[in-house]
């Protein structure tokens, strides 16, 4: 069996910075990656981005070297991702924070409201029904991270927990200052519009879970396989159909829901801004989806059916 | 915040002879050298403005009652530069833009219009004449490069004005504000209290500080960066030729 060797390269200054010899050709650029690791240990696999060109894009952990477009002598150059962080790390502490900032809003812990009104709660029930949703809605963020989602990717860099949870649980505390307060107004319809937005809610919650069990079983336990989402047998996932990222489009429904249930405009703000991300994510996907397969469904739209 | 020294550092490449420009087309150019021209113009007016009434009233208190209309106009109309980057007509960053003009257009509008009591103020005078002087030569600094006939006067004074002006207008623009915040909590000026049917609260004097504490790490990247850019700019001086 023929060995490989290979040369890693700073991707900008160019100096040698790792030579491996005696590479098996079968060889993936994750078990590279280990190997640069031992020469570099402040470098660990996931900050290290592995390309055959300086400018190039990034080589995937699973590419094997021997179908590589490289001679028996190897060039890889090599970029600095910066520190990482798990997605799991991330995704639970930003939405541990919304969860517990919120509850300390609604049971009206010490120097947020005026004094008189430390440890009181609010005499609308709506103000309850809300703080269940949120609650809810975060508990099952929570659970589907830890038991749900697969992810594609490992790390993101570090500084994005900073990004994230400044916009969760800032927006978190923003909504929940006004829903919880001692002046807090009710809805204009009351009961039929919290009604109307609660059945809303409840929908979207269900919709987008049956979305996430969708994409889970896409993708075998461990892998990171891509295939085309399809409706199966639970009538939540029949959306599918029309649209590329149904999660996002229930995800926005749910909080339609919300700002229609507590009439408020904090809430409204955060639907706007959230919806204005997720169609940017949608649109992406959905751009990927139409490149990676040649007969994918022409009839579906990103986010919304037919419009967006 | 409101950098007099605003702009992009990408203009400063226009210059270098041997970098590929992919400028805008010539309507477009056409067009910007008019936009440009009429900005040059309109900030030449206010200062002449503000030279007029000096010498007419023989003090420089109150002088902006005498550029108060001129000031809106220009000031305002640079909001189409945020149109431009958007279209694509000029190489700068959409958002860059819009933070600094909206800045501008906040001081002139939020600030000094609304809140009479300022108008009177010494600070406004002290950024209305920093921004006069930067907005001269950096509107005839863009005419004059796209024209490619860029005299190296205004391209230093470009680089060079703003290590006064800068502060000038910073120190203007922050005292300027930080008289208005008494008028602003006694008035309740734009603010809306609870409780309402949108369960939503804004304070526009607790805004405006937080503006205020806002200029402490902005003004110093903007600072800085410009004078990053002089280096970049006039650092070679041997090596570029003087423009006729």
């Amino acid at each position: 069996m023929k060995h490989y060797e290979v040369e890693i390269l700073d991707a900008k200054t160019k100096d040698k910075l790792c030579f491996l010899d005696k590479v098996e050709p079968n060889a993936t650029i994750g078990e590279i990656k280990s190997m640069f690791h031992k020469s570099h240990p402040q470098w660990y696999p996931a900050r290290q981005s592995i390309r055959l060109d300086p400018k190039g894009k990034s080589l995937k952990d699973e590419d094997v070297l021997q179908h590589l477009p490289v001679g028996t002598t190897a060039t890889f150059y090599f970029r600095d991702l910066g520190a990482q962080i798990s997605w799991v790390t991330v995704f639970l502490t930003e939405y541990a924070g919304p969860l517990l900032i919120y509850l300390m809003f609604y049971f009206r812990v010490p120097f947020i409201y005026a004094p008189k009104y430390d440890f009181t709660t609010s005499k609308h029930w709506v103000v309850h029904l809300a703080c269940m949703c949120h609650s809810f809605h975060y508990v099952k963020r929570l659970l589907e991270t830890l038991f749900v989602h697969r992810f594609s990717h490992g790390t993101m860099p570090l500084r994005n927990i900073f990004k994230n949870c400044t916009y969760y649980w800032g927006f978190a505390a923003w909504m929940a200052y006004y829903i919880n307060h001692p002046l807090y107004t009710p809805p204009t319809y009351g009961e039929q519009q919290i009604r109307l937005a609660l059945t809303v809610f409840l929908f979207c919650q269900i919709g987008n879970f049956s979305i996430h069990i969708a994409l889970r079983n896409l993708r075998p336990p461990g892998s990171k396989t891509r295939k085309i989402p399809y409706p199966t047998k639970n009538p939540f996932t029949w959306i599918f159909l029309l649209v590329s990222c149904p999660n996002y489009t229930y995800e926005l429904g749910s909080w339609l829901g919300f700002t229609l249930m507590t009439q408020c405009l904090p809430v409204a703000a955060f639907t706007l801004v959230g919806f204005i991300q997720m169609t940017v994510w949608a649109k992406g996907k959905h751009r990927s989806y139409l490149k990676e397969f040649r007969d994918y469904p022409t009839l579906r739209s990103p986010i919304l059916p037919f419009i967006l | 915040m409101s950098a007099p020294a605003m702009g992009t550092s990408k203009t400063a490449h226009t210059d270098s002879s041997h970098k590929k420009k992919k400028g805008p087309g010539t309507l477009a150019t056409a067009y910007l050298v008019i936009y440009n021209v009429v900005m040059t113009a309109g900030w030449l007016v206010i200062a002449v403005g503000l030279v007029r009434a000096y010498l007419a009233r023989g003090s420089y208190h109150g002088l902006y009652y005498s550029i108060e209309k001129p000031l809106k106009y220009f000031q305002t109309g640079a909001l189409l530069e945020i149109l431009h980057c958007a279209v694509g007509i000029v190489p700068s960053s959409v958002v860059l833009t819009g933070f600094q003009v909206m800045s501008r257009v906040f001081l002139t509008w939020a600030v000094t219009h609304s809140v009479r009591e300022v108008q009177s103020e010494d600070s406004v005078l002290l950024f209305v004449v920093a921004w006069t002087v930067t907005e001269i030569i950096r509107y005839s600094f863009y005419t004059f490069s796209l024209l490619n006939h860029l005299p190296y006067l205004i391209k230093w004074a470009r680089y060079t004005f703003f290590f006064v002006l800068y502060p000038m207008g910073v120190a203007g623009e922050l005292l300027t504000i930080y008289a208005a915040l008494p008028y602003v909590q006694k008035t309740g000026l734009y603010s809306i209290t609870l409780p309402n049917n949108y369960n939503f609260s804004f304070d526009y004097h607790t805004f405006l500080i937080l503006v205020m504490i806002s200029y402490i790490p902005l003004f110093p990247q903007l600072y800085f960066h410009m004078i990053r850019q002089r280096k970049k700019v006039l650092g070679h001086v041997e090596e570029y030729s003087k423009v006729e």
